[in-house]
């Protein structure tokens, strides 16, 4: 479980986030959702420490106060922490072995055949086996994606922070990562966190829902109550489109 | 004036977490050789052309220079060995390295960054900048006294090779010229200076790459900046180091 409690989080004079609170519930697919340039990359990168938070805001993982924590003691928590960037971020100069091999060759004591056997098992978790020998270049969008799962969950991670996943792939493959997220969630019983723009993400595997709007926790709920809320601000952004719009006022209709 | 304080302040906190403790001293030694390979030996190309015309244009520029019959002809031997041992290697090849291993540098660490790789080592628990800059350093200041060894004896054969063939002198007066007035403590001086400019050329290029901040474009400015200001610093530590060893 991580609990954030009163995180501001301010670049020169411009508040992006203003006293966020919320729980991101283990076992669970936590989703952050909103418009773009309203704070959800920052806030997960406030989350994992790659942004320091405002004075006065808390991050705790598991009970341990991760804001308080020195230099070492965090990177001890990153360990626990498997993570999927929206582009990616495979290093390029390695291949998709060296790639996912890289977290078990700095962090755990294992022999070159223990770390192959993960390598292969994480290879075959996402349906790349046999791909070992390529290089992040050589691959498609969705198959880096993978592989960046791939790496994320060698280690076997308490916690999953997912930025925009589905960003630049098909709706087929989409649903791909979208339901492997889902099943390694349930696996492996770890807290997930998704930053998602994708309302198609949201229904599928949303358990817990974060609406961010202006820097703030605007909203929250499940997947059932944010077709169904009021709020003004959600149904501006789930309902955007024509088509959408369509549909919902056919629901409305059906339920009058 | 305030922005270049900042960025000194910067730059000096960057090298305090760079030579923090390693996380697994294997793979640090691993990435030590590959810096060594990919930072030291493949520059052996350029310096070594560099090195046999710029001895071949020192040697010729003090033969030409000789008019007076005072001097005796193995002054050129002994002016071409002094200029290279003392400046034209240390200094000129660290210029040319500045160009060619900054700009390197600069631009690997600048693309990371940009592309979340050095995000994502981070987050794995990786300290970023002891796992990138410490090897780069260690490798440069490890491998430019090598060079500029290499580039010194290249220089001094290049001298040889273009008064031999334009018979401006003989091999013998050259070979005596080379040898007098001999110095032991200026290889020290010239090879201690190579340490703290090899420094300089990977940590300011390794900060320019590091604090990157944008796309593809900012890669190219900050690489143009880190050779900029790894000469600009070249320079002035040449010019401090020269006043604190021979004055």
């Amino acid at each position: 479980m991580i609990e954030v409690k009163n995180l501001d989080k301010s670049f020169a004079d411009k508040q992006i986030l203003h006293g966020i609170n919320t729980v991101f519930e283990k076992g669970k697919v936590n989703m952050v959702i909103g418009q773009s340039g309203q704070g959800k990359s920052v806030l997960t990168k406030c989350i994992v420490g790659l942004h320091e938070p405002d004075e006065g805001g808390e991050i705790h993982y598991g009970g341990a106060n991760f804001s308080e924590m020195n230099r070492k003691d965090r990177m001890l928590i990153r360990q626990e922490i498997g993570m999927l960037f929206q582009g990616s971020a495979l290093f390029d100069s390695m291949t998709v072995e060296e790639n996912i091999m890289f977290p078990l060759t700095m962090f755990t004591k294992m022999s070159k055949k223990e770390k192959l056997d993960r390598v292969n098992f994480c290879l075959d978790r996402v349906n790349l086996e046999g791909r070992n020998g390529l290089f992040p270049a050589e691959c498609s969008g969705g198959m880096q994606k993978r592989i960046a799962i791939a790496r994320a969950i060698a280690m076997n991670p308490k916690y999953l922070f997912c930025d925009e996943p589905n960003s630049g792939l098909d709706p087929k493959t989409a649903i791909v990562i979208d339901n492997l997220i889902r099943e390694i969630t349930y696996e492996y019983d770890i807290t997930t966190v998704v930053i998602t723009h994708d309302m198609n993400s949201v229904i599928e595997i949303g358990d817990n829902i974060m609406f961010i709007h202006d820097g703030r926790n605007w909203w929250s709920g499940d997947r059932k109550s944010i077709i169904t809320t009021d709020n003004q601000e959600i149904i501006d952004f789930v309902y955007a489109s024509d088509f959408m719009k369509e549909i919902r006022s056919s629901m409305q209709e059906k339920r009058k | 004036m305030i922005k270049a304080l900042r960025n000194i302040g910067k730059y000096m906190t960057m090298l305090w977490i760079v030579f923090s403790r390693p996380e697994k001293w294997k793979v640090f030694r691993e990435r030590l050789f590959h810096e060594i390979h990919f930072i030291g030996i493949n520059s052996i190309p350029i310096v070594a052309l560099m090195s046999v015309f710029m001895g071949g244009v020192i040697a010729l520029q003090t033969a030409s220079n000789m008019t007076s019959p005072w001097l005796p002809e193995y002054t050129i031997g002994y002016i071409t060995r002094s200029s290279t041992i003392l400046e034209f290697s240390p200094t000129m090849i660290s210029l040319i390295l500045a160009g060619k291993v900054g700009s390197n540098v600069a631009s690997e660490i600048g693309t990371m960054k940009t592309t979340e790789q050095i995000d994502a080592l981070e987050v794995m628990g990786v300290n970023s900048l002891t796992f990138l800059v410490l090897p780069k350093i260690l490798g440069a200041v490890l491998f430019f006294p090598v060079l500029i060894i290499f580039s010194m004896g290249l220089s001094l054969v290049g001298g040889w090779l273009s008064l031999v063939l334009s018979e401006l002198a003989s091999t013998e007066t050259y070979v005596v010229g080379i040898r007098s007035f001999f110095v032991p403590s200026n290889i020290v001086y010239a090879l201690s200076k190579t340490v703290v400019f090899a420094f300089l050329i990977v940590s300011i290029s390794s900060f320019y790459g590091y604090y990157t901040k944008g796309g593809a474009l900012d890669v190219g400015k900050s690489a143009t900046k880190a050779v900029v200001t790894a000469s600009i610093a070249i320079l002035i530590a040449n010019f401090l180091l020269t006043q604190m060893f021979l004055l």
